[in-house]
């Protein structure tokens, strides 16, 4: 501070001699001027010892508030917990009773080849549309769009009644040439049963959703990529599933996977054609038993277990299509987990100084 | 052929000196009279190009003057709007019926640009594929050539752009040049009539730009038709036989390295030059 004090002391002597001929509204701004502090001198910055600090520790900011968040948050869990086991609504012992009983276990198949049928027909049929969407004639693209804007219009649960009454509409229906003859004819009863019409309509509705999934990819993928593949002559069938779907994959598995999960619950909506899956065989047994809670529970821990394993499915698919995308491929959860063991000992005895 | 060359009036003092309009072989790519444009922008006004088989052919010219867009017409990733293309005798995207050309089926268009290389600015190797796999694709797809031979002459090639070792990696684990003499090979697997080069170092850090140029002069050496569009004038004055100078779509001057680079004609290729220089 006692080398600043002598310029302070200039910049007011010479404010003093402005002042006197000059307009209040200088004055004024000046004056502030002479009140904040002046331009530093050149040389090192004053006031702070090196000497002084060398050496001290750091500690890092303390967050009290977001321990008690934290600490609120797990009391609240903790009761909702608590309640899972001693409130005697849950009925355990009912959920224990029916969770692997062979109605249930054989209506979760039924479950999960519906959404095996509804996910192949709806990425098959989506491919085409996408397909399609893309394609350079102008009548296969308006007709792909049609679809999409139809089927994704639709609610599931509209289409699913509707085509389990398809027969009423269509009584018999057969091959043969446009407006000519017909060669077979089959009566639509027996062809599509109450099954086939629930495949039907979650694949038809899945194909829409699907081929946006799909034409999204493939739009996403750098059209440098097929220019490349023309230029070296690359047939174009082989340009797209060789070159532009693989890179594609990698923009359409995490909405894919989203649907497909969608799916496995969405099978949920067909217990209005009284097929047997999960969630129409829950309601026939509590239906019978009157206990609904415990056989809800039995159905929701179902469901996030397949979806469980969906999700690990998808994690490993989306590994399989990243290659080349990241110089080197993230470690699987398992390596992760042999890593860490591995690290352990390390820590430990690193820990104790 | 009368009518066509009418048509590049605007190159008359380029025509005159043009090597292929003399008497001797006739030139491996021949550009006459080519206009192209997108929407109402003339992008193409008239070109007329020859590149003698086992020369060097640079095109300079500001940026805008049509001279990437002469580049993929040659290989038909542009359609023509007048005006052909041919290479080794033989026209490239269409088919001549009686006084018209017809354009040529994808297929048949695919065939053709196996006879043509060409390398990108953004390189476009596919990221999916490893360096190797990247090389044999368009041999074993396009060519129907058996997957030994086309991977033995892979390495080879990868060997002779010196990244032998680099056959297992995928495109992201190479540094922006080596991506690039990957491409190089990429495009020489399939032992193409002529190599096309559409800025090839433009997308590299300065320090890789010369790596990639000293693989196309070995190729130069060895006698590989190219034409090559770059602002690199002192690649140009090295390896050119030809230096052809484009602005606002046509030839605006050409001739060896010497005449153009040194002793321009033309105002506005004295003016690029200046520019560039």
């Amino acid at each position: 501070m006692t080398v600043r004090s002598p310029s302070t002391a200039g910049a007011a002597g010479s404010l003093d001699t402005v002042s006197t001929v000059s307009t209040v509204s200088t004055e004024s701004r000046l004056g502030t001027g002479s009140a904040g502090s002046p331009p530093p001198p050149p040389g090192p910055a004053p006031g702070l010892d090196p000497a002084e600090l060398d050496g001290l520790r750091t500690v890092p900011a303390r967050h009290p508030w977001r321990w008690a968040v934290g600490i609120a948050a797990l009391v609240l869990l903790a009761q909702f917990a608590h309640g899972l086991v001693v409130n005697p609504g849950w009925d355990w012992a009912t959920f224990r009773l029916f969770f692997t009983a062979d109605t249930v276990l054989q209506a979760i198949g039924r479950t999960l080849e519906l959404t095996a049928y509804g996910t192949v027909l709806g990425f098959a049929l989506g491919a085409v549309v996408a397909a399609m969407r893309l394609s350079r004639s102008a009548i296969l693209r308006t007709i792909a769009w049609a679809y999409v804007w139809v089927f994704r219009s639709i609610p599931l649960i509209v289409q699913l009644v509707f085509w389990f009454n398809l027969s009423y509409l269509y009584k018999r229906f057969g091959f043969g040439i446009p407006f000519g003859p017909t060669f077979g004819e089959f009566e639509t009863v027996g062809v599509l049963g109450a099954l086939g019409a629930a495949v039907l309509g979650l694949g038809l509705h899945q194909a829409a959703f699907a081929a946006e999934i799909i034409r999204g990819g493939i739009v996403a993928v750098d059209a440098g990529q097929r220019e490349a593949a023309a230029a070296l002559g690359i047939p174009r069938w082989r340009q797209g599933l060789r070159i532009v779907l693989p890179q594609a994959m990698r923009g359409i598995l995490p909405a894919a996977a989203n649907e497909v999960v969608s799916l496995l619950k969405g099978t949920s909506v067909v217990y209005v054609m009284a097929i047997g899956e999960l969630f129409y065989q829950v309601q026939v047994i509590y239906g019978r038993t009157g206990r609904v809670v415990p056989l809800l529970m039995v159905a929701t821990v179902w469901y996030v277990l397949l979806t469980t394993v969906l999700s690990i499915g998808q994690y490993y698919v989306e590994r399989h299509f990243s290659r080349g995308a990241r110089r080197t491929p993230p470690p699987t959860p398992l390596e992760r987990l042999r890593a860490f063991l591995r690290s352990l000992p390390a820590r430990t005895t690193g820990g104790n100084p | 052929m009368t009518a066509l060359t009418s048509t590049g009036t605007e190159t008359a003092t380029a025509t005159a000196t043009d090597p292929g309009t003399a008497t001797g072989p006739a030139p491996m790519v021949q550009v006459r009279g080519l206009h192209k444009s997108f929407g109402a922008l003339e992008v193409l006004r008239g070109v007329d190009l020859d590149v003698p088989a086992g020369s060097v052919t640079v095109v300079l010219g500001p940026s805008g003057s049509g001279k990437s867009t002469l580049l993929r017409a040659i290989n038909h990733l542009e359609k023509l709007d007048r005006g052909y293309v041919a290479i080794d005798g033989e026209l490239i995207g269409y088919r001549r019926s009686g006084d018209r050309l017809y354009e040529l089926k994808e297929r048949e268009v695919l065939r053709q640009r196996t006879g043509i290389g060409f390398v990108f600015q953004n390189f476009n190797l596919f990221p999916h594929l490893t360096v190797l796999e990247n090389l044999v694709e368009a041999p074993i797809a396009a060519l129907g050539r058996p997957r030994a031979e086309a991977r033995a002459r892979a390495l080879a090639l990868l060997e002779r752009v010196g990244l032998a070792d680099k056959s297992a990696a995928y495109p992201r684990q190479l540094s922006g040049g080596q991506q690039q003499r990957v491409a190089i090979a990429r495009a020489l697997a399939l032992e193409p009539k002529v190599l096309l080069f559409d800025e090839p170092t433009s997308a590299l850090d300065p320090e890789l730009v010369g790596e990639v140029l000293d693989v196309i002069k070995d190729l130069a050496r060895s006698g590989t038709t190219m034409v090559v569009v770059t602002h690199e004038i002192g690649f140009a004055r090295e390896v050119a036989d030809t230096v052809v100078f484009m602005d606002g779509g046509v030839v605006v001057e050409q001739g060896p390295p010497a005449e153009v680079l040194d002793r321009p004609q033309h105002e506005r290729t004295r003016a690029f030059l200046a520019k560039v220089l």
